[in-house]
């Protein structure tokens, strides 16, 4: 089959491979399972993200209070297990994350479902009532011991090992839950009448009310979704840091939706794929982790990011122009 | 199948309908016309179930309905076909066509067998081919109506309403949907079209409604009715299209255009306009008369060939240039590429002469206004306020708002491509006694359309064009409407 250069997938899927060519020749221990790992290890938070970022996308709305809502579960669940309940399971603690998370993804669904408000606006305002509620009410000092269930998750490995040369690798079981998290969208996404309603919804607003569909109650499922997701993220991000730091997380949001963009969604709404949005994650922590491999200094690493954007997006959008100015 | 009966519904006070009473019965087509405002959206809505009327009574097969809402007018099978076809345009042709039934189901689960199963069936009783897997943003208008006919005929539509559905589309397509009208009507299915353009559905209609002002002034068989009897009743006076007085025989040539060509849409196109004269171009879709038009005003940027206004060349492919020229061009989709909808009328006339009223950077705001105001009367645009967005101005009133930017910088050539599409009847003869009035002032108007009575009632000479070619040059005087519909297809 002939790659079709007119798609997202195949310009970021190329740069990667072109990146790693250049990366593996300046430093042929660059091509190793470790390497891999790292790669997939720092991908785990920013993929739940951009999963989440990704069903708001479609949806026709743009969501930047994910951060926030992570940021927040992450650290009033530690703080509520701590006091309440430190002994309690991973999974329980992944519970709570993933209700509390919910619960804010409620209060955006609230304003954006119910009274109709523009989404990126309403997010914009959660975010920053959402991070500031928390360090006003609830803490700003780092919980460096945490409870049980989440250290010991973070420490649980799924794959482990020594490389030939004495390096260490290895994979956390964290993993499985982007992973689960991706096929369990992609269910929803492609498998359900509810998924189909996202994109419609996100194709025209108006169409889809037309022909029946329940536009607020997919609006509040999206929103709800994307607490969830984002909840969980948080909870994994302290488990795997070992702290629950209320500084962390905020201010990814808008690299998270560039690596969706990247990955091929459109900001308009109606158009996304999962395999873009998780190639354009692995591009943008390629390029956090291993730029200076290449031997670029790593305060390059947001300039390279910009131009990745400019390029990924950018080239696409002036084919298409190019190829409607030939239909013309 | 349904009959209506004594339907009334005010808004606020306002008699949007009054005491509307007519019955389809299954198989049959109808016609309802109107001119805009004439309450024909709001029956469209009432039988939609989106609004329930004050008084009055909808009958199913003879049985009273109660009160509609969407669903219950659904489940009955009446299906609305918007003008803008409320599809998905990033979803597939097979999932557009199967979504409101799998959603009528109740299913949770997406089965994409079943759908594409119901798609292909679908098609197959239209009669038509289309790729299930394209997305719907890929297809041309006509064919998207067709998905849209087929998500309707998916949900067992037992009737269907079609709301001005041959608006945006050429001749021939209008042909092919008469077509398939047929087949849906031999299958029971009863149409009612809503429109202000319905000469070209009559022959397919068993009864035409009229409404004016929100009552109902005619009924018949259809063959009773013609194009000149439905505009009487529509707008409840006679509208006489004569041909333009001649032109002056000594007028200067004032346009010169010689052997444009660009390649994959016309070639060698060659023509003179005269002072004063207003030139017909027509031809079927995809003839190049769009792309004609946009080079004319430097939106495309021809190959060759040469553009000359009062003997001075005009530079091509630049649309400043060739409005310095004094050429000025009112576009086909005038909601796209021609307005600012959600601004004020008066900014929409006055973003044309911006430049004219600037003193030392400023804006002489007064002067701009005052002349935007002058012509806003002269092209007499129906509105409460100046200060209104554009958006809430009808069909005819926005051309002319289009109109009175242009005139306003004082063009020498005057380019309109579609000047009626999307205006009703009384304004689109009002739009014609302008362009004649503006002729007679010694302005060069060039009319690109293939509206053929609208051709035949305002230009002088009519250019035939057919593959990117000029074919036939024919006196507007000359030919009948019929006659210039065989050159164009032959």
């Amino acid at each position: 089959m002939r790659p079709d250069f007119s798609r997202n997938e195949t310009l970021v899927a190329l740069v990667i491979l072109g990146f790693c060519t250049l990366a593996t020749v300046a430093d042929p221990s660059f091509l190793s399972l470790a390497t891999l790992t790292d790669l997939l290890r720092g991908g785990i938070v920013l993929g739940i993200f951009a999963v989440a970022a990704l069903l708001v996308l479609i949806s026709g709305g743009l969501d930047v209070s994910f951060t926030a809502v992570a940021a927040f579960t992450m650290y009033t669940t530690a703080l509520m297990l701590n006091s309440w309940a430190p002994g309690v399971p991973w999974y329980a603690a992944f519970a709570v994350g993933m209700c509390v998370g919910g619960l804010l993804g409620l209060i955006n669904g609230i304003f954006i479902a119910g009274f109709g408000l523009p989404t990126l606006i309403v997010t914009l305002g959660t975010l920053s009532v959402f991070r500031g509620f928390m360090l006003t009410f609830i803490g700003q000092k780092q919980i460096t011991t945490l409870p049980s269930g989440m250290r010991e998750f973070g420490r649980a490995m799924m794959v482990r090992g020594t490389n030939a040369d004495g390096s260490f690798y290895s994979l956390p079981w964290a993993f499985a839950a982007l992973v689960l998290a991706v096929v369990v969208t992609w269910a929803i996404l492609h498998r359900t009448m509810l998924g189909r309603a996202i994109f419609a919804i996100g194709g025209s607003l108006e169409s889809a009310r037309r022909i029946g569909v329940n536009v607020r109650g997919t609006q509040y499922f999206v929103y709800i979704y994307v607490g969830v997701l984002a909840g969980l993220a948080g909870v994994i991000h302290a488990s795997l840091a070992r702290v629950a730091n209320p500084f962390d997380l905020v201010g990814l949001e808008l690299s998270v939706i560039a690596a969706v963009v990247l990955g091929g969604a459109r900001l308009a709404g109606g158009y996304g794929t999962l395999t873009g949005t998780l190639l354009g994650v692995a591009l943008i922590v390629l390029v956090r982790n291993s730029l200076v491999v290449i031997g670029i200094p790593s305060t390059w690493q947001s300039v390279a990011i910009g131009i990745l954007i400019l390029i990924g997006t950018g080239l696409p959008a002036w084919q298409a122009r190019r190829a409607a100015a030939r239909a013309a | 199948m349904i009959a209506i009966e004594g339907v009334t519904k005010a808004y606020a006070g306002i008699t949007a309908l009054a005491d509307v009473g007519f019955s389809i019965a299954a198989g049959e087509a109808v016609c309802l016309a109107g001119e805009n405002g004439s309450g024909k959206s709001t029956l469209i809505k009432i039988l939609a179930g989106v609004e329930q009327p004050n008084a009055g009574t909808i009958r199913f097969s003879g049985e009273p309905a109660g009160t509609l809402n969407p669903r219950r007018s659904a489940a009955a099978g009446i299906m609305v076909i918007f003008q803008d076809f409320s599809l998905f345009p990033n979803l597939s042709v097979a999932e557009n066509i199967g979504f409101s039934a799998e959603l009528a189901t109740e299913r949770r689960l997406v089965n994409r067998g079943r759908v594409r199963k119901l798609a292909a069936e679908m098609l197959k009783r239209l009669g038509v081919e289309i790729d299930l897997d394209v997305l719907v943003e890929t297809l041309p208008v006509a064919h998207k109506q067709l998905v849209a006919i087929c998500r309707a005929l998916a949900c067992d539509a037992r009737l269907i309403i079609m709301d001005e559905p041959t608006t945006a589309l050429t001749e021939r397509e209008v042909r092919i949907l008469l077509g398939i009208i047929r087949r849906l009507k031999a299958d029971g299915v009863a149409v009612l079209f809503v429109s202000h353009k319905l000469a070209e559905v009559l022959e397919v209609c068993e009864k035409v409604v009229v409404l004016r002002n929100g009552r109902k002034v005619a009924e018949g068989p259809a063959t009773e009715f013609d194009a000149a009897s439905l505009t009487h009743h529509m707008t409840g006076r006679d509208v006489a299209e004569e041909p333009p007085p001649p032109v002056d025989p000594a007028a200067p040539v004032l346009m010169q255009v010689r052997s444009l060509a660009k390649a994959g849409s016309f070639d060698a196109v060659s023509f003179d306009l005269r002072a004063g004269e207003v030139l017909g171009i027509s031809g079927l879709l995809g003839s190049g008369r769009t792309a004609l038009a946009k080079a004319l005003f430097g939106l495309a940027a021809p190959d060759q060939g040469s553009v000359t206004v009062a003997s001075k060349a005009v530079a091509l492919g630049d649309p400043l240039a060739a409005a310095a020229c004094g050429i000025a061009y009112v576009p086909e989709d005038r909601l796209t590429e021609g307005l600012f909808l959600t601004q004020s009328i008066l900014r929409n006339v006055g973003i044309g002469r911006l430049e004219a009223h600037c003193r030392g950077g400023m804006l002489d705001l007064a002067g701009l206004w005052g002349e935007a105001t002058d012509w806003l009367r002269k092209l007499t645009v129906k509105t409460a306020s100046v200060e209104a967005p554009v958006r809430s101005l009808s069909g005819g009133n926005q051309q002319r708002v289009v109109l009175a930017r242009w005139l306003a910088t004082a063009p020498r050539v005057l380019v309109l491509n579609g000047p009626s599409v999307g205006v009703d009847v009384g304004s689109k003869s009002d739009i014609h006694g302008i362009i004649r009035d503006l002729s007679q002032t010694g302005l060069g108007v060039i009319v690109i359309s293939d509206d053929l009575p609208e051709l035949l009632a305002t230009c002088h000479r009519i250019l035939v064009m057919k593959a990117g070619r000029i074919t036939d040059e024919i006196a507007g005087a000359d030919i009948t409407a019929e006659d210039l519909a065989h050159r164009l297809a032959s």
